[in-house]
């Protein structure tokens, strides 16, 4: 006990001592969080658009009301001439321009099918394809009100069988990627903050031979590994609650599950997230190549593998196998699960499991590593 | 030796893939003694070390370290070793009493137990009044004091030392040794490893490790009567060529370059001043002076060591 206090003590002060690699710990999430919140953000909004009504109608203005009653898309100006279209794009005052069709009221009004025309700025092909995406939808869903209100106002009640797409975004009803993607970022980040500091931390005493000096003391390698992952549980808690906060405050990520649930999903978390450092730290002799490896094991599969983008029920067999040791595989699902959908522990536990496994998975392999070095 | 030893080596092999770094080495070390473990660079030394720390697994042969088997009980063998690596390894971020909180720490010490130790060695070793101070921002002889604190303060009866005064200025060595002496004036048995002769001197025994091999193993005095030599020292002009054009001459075993001058080894009484000085005349070999002059330790290491594979460590 007292060998493993000394161990604990001697690491929370070296850790006090450097406040940079602390910042940097609890800090350098947090910035990234907003960052790539911002960033991988597909949500599009108050999308400048040009609009070009050649039709000049009754309904055609009605049409473009109810197009631009929402937050997504605002009416930046109204062009004259389709000529006018080219500069306005170039010059990037709007994204979009939406040409109305001179017999947009007639055709409607003889059930024919017509067409709106839209010129998207793509040089930004993701914000381009949300944009067409949004529009796509908009439009279809307008151009049906438009078509019953008529059909009403021209005494013909509205009892046509029309059929109406619906397409229905649970859990995140806004279709706010913000809410899904955050998350997400939060395990990717608490995954390399976790594993580069501790493998770092080992490995530092390696390259400074004090590891050595610890070898030949009467420490036992549980003791040693307890000490120094122990005071990296702390600061990656805190790191999470700061996430957390931020995710709340600029994202609008509201926790709807239990605190409970949350608080052991991330202990589970870090137990196979420091694990795999202090793995790494077993396996390498050097800073930079312990840093290498530690954000190579942790950042390619956590973005790739984690189904963070990429779900994973469409992946080939054998690349689905390989995610079952991906540790924020479970954490984002685990962390989706609770934040988005409030879900009760009989949804949970297989990846608090997962965790679990891989965790003392890692941690045997280490401690069998060292007993062997010794 | 009427007393058990405190180190007792036998046959202790160790080979990395098919490297053998250290080879079937045996000795003994008596409880109080200081020995001195020499030998050029990559000779094994510090694996030896390694193994007698429980650091590194032994190939083949064992040893025992307080009465204890490295290879069976390494546990026991821990709380009766000190060790101080080849770096002064300690935390440079840490102050020169959380350092020894820490070593007091890892191996087991109380509080109570802590605070009258730490005081001891810090006195011992001539570093009170700098328990607050930085450890990084000490000179490198004031880190070697500290390694050397940290490493007895759970008051070890033996004592592993690599290569401690490696970097360290005459003076500081020299106090150091003095230390070193001290502790073994108390018991402690010091098994340490040194590049520099003149320390082997304050050795009451020493071991010259050859390319993984024990080539001698004797007091100093003893390994340089141990070689049945005479030592001429000659001044020269052009040193190289004229080692180049002694090496030919049949009574002349070896030679090896000290400073400005060159040593001329022959077979013990085959040679004098005159006669040396008439066969190098003949020889057309232009020497301005030549003096016979005592084997020192130097030398000897020289002749038992391969001749491949001076001390490049050694001072001139
Ligand atoms: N882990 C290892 N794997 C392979 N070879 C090793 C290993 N450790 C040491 N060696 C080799 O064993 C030999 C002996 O090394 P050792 O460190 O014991 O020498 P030394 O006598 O302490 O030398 P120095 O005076 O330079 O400290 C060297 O040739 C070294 O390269
Ligand atoms: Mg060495």
């Amino acid at each position: 006990m007292r060998r493993f206090f000394a161990i604990l003590k001697k690491e929370f002060r070296q850790v006090r001592r450097d406040p940079l690699s602390l910042g940097m710990l609890v800090f350098l999430p947090a910035l990234l969080l907003i960052m790539y919140g911002y960033a991988l953000s597909f949500d599009v909004r108050h999308v400048a658009v040009g609009v070009l009504d050649l039709d000049r109608s009754q309904v055609s203005r009605e049409f473009l009301d109810s197009l631009f009653g929402n937050p997504y898309f605002d009416r930046a100006c109204t062009l004259d001439r389709q000529a006018e279209a080219e500069d306005l794009l170039n010059r990037g005052s709007v994204r979009c321009v939406l040409t109305i069709p001179r017999d947009f009221a007639a055709g409607l009004s003889r059930g024919e099918e017509v067409s709106v025309q839209a010129l998207v700025d793509a040089s930004d092909a993701t914000i381009a394809g949300t944009v067409i995406g949004y529009l796509d939808l908009l439009v279809s869903r307008t151009s049906q009100r438009v078509r019953i209100e008529r059909l009403a106002r021209a005494g013909l009640a509205a009892d046509l069988p029309v059929v109406n797409p619906e397409v229905r975004v649970w859990f995140n009803p806004e279709l706010q990627s913000a809410r899904f993607l955050v998350p997400g970022l939060i395990a990717i980040l608490m995954m390399l903050s976790a594993v580069v500091a501790t493998s770092l931390s080992i490995v530092r005493e390696k390259e400074r031979e004090t590891m050595e000096q610890i070898a030949v003391s009467p420490v036992r390698p549980l003791e040693l590994i307890l000490g120094k992952t122990l005071p990296y549980v702390a600061i990656c808690l805190l790191t999470m609650t700061l996430v957390l906060t931020l995710g709340y405050v600029l994202f609008g990520v509201v926790v709807r599950g239990s605190f409970l649930w949350l608080a052991v999903a991330t202990l589970l978390f870090l137990f196979a997230a420091l694990g795999l450092g202090v793995l790494i730290s077993t396996i390498t002799q050097s800073q930079l190549m312990a840093f290498q490896a530690a954000a190579l094991l942790s950042i390619l599969p956590s973005i790739l593998l984690s189904g963070l983008i990429f779900p994973i029920r469409n992946m080939p067999a054998v690349v689905q196998a390989v995610t079952v040791l991906v540790v924020p595989k479970y954490f984002i699902s685990a962390l989706r699960k609770i934040i988005l959908k409030a879900a009760p522990l009989e949804s949970l536990w297989q990846d608090f499991l997962g965790m679990f496994l891989l965790g003392l998975l890692f941690y045997t392999l280490a401690i069998h590593k060292t007993r062997k070095a010794s | 030796m009427n007393e058990s030893p405190a180190i007792d080596v036998r046959d202790l092999t160790k080979v990395f893939g098919r490297f053998t770094a250290v080879d079937r080495i045996s000795f003994a070390v008596a409880p109080g003694d200081i020995f001195g473990f020499l030998g050029p660079n990559g000779a094994g030394k510090s694996t030896t070390i390694r193994m007698l720390c429980g650091l590194l697994a032994s190939t083949s042969g064992t040893a025992l370290v307080g009465g204890y088997d490295i290879n069976r009980e390494p546990d026991r063998v821990r709380q009766r070793i000190g060790y101080m690596s080849q770096r002064f390894s300690l935390y440079r971020d840490l102050t020169v009493a959380e350092n020894l909180a820490f070593f007091g720490g890892v191996y087991g010490l109380s509080r109570g137990a802590l605070r009258d130790r730490a005081a001891d060695v810090l006195r011992l070793a001539g570093l009170s009044g700098i328990e607050s101070a930085r450890t990084g921002t000490l000179s490198g002889a004031i880190q070697q004091r500290l390694a050397l604190a940290c490493a007895i303060l759970h008051a070890p009866p033996i004592l592993f030392l690599d290569e401690p005064t490696s970097g360290v200025d005459p003076v500081s060595r020299r106090a150091f040794w003095e230390l070193i002496q001290d502790l073994a004036a108390r018991g402690t048995t010091v098994l340490i490893t040194t590049h520099f002769l003149d320390e082997a001197e304050f050795c009451a025994h020493i071991g010259l490790i050859s390319a993984g091999r024990l080539v001698a193993l004797d007091t100093p005095a003893a390994v340089k009567s141990g070689v049945a030599e005479d030592v001429f020292e000659l001044q020269v002009d052009d040193l190289f060529s004229s080692a180049e054009r002694l090496k030919g001459i049949p009574s002349i075993l070896g030679t090896a370059c000290f400073g400005p001058r060159l040593h001329a080894y022959c077979p013990r009484g085959a040679a004098t001043e005159q006669s040396l000085t008439a066969t190098l005349g003949a020889a057309g070999i232009p020497v301005t002076a030549l003096h016979s002059v005592p084997m020192s330790l130097e030398d000897a290491f020289m002749r038992l060591v391969a001749p491949a594979a001076a001390l490049p460590g050694s001072p001139v």
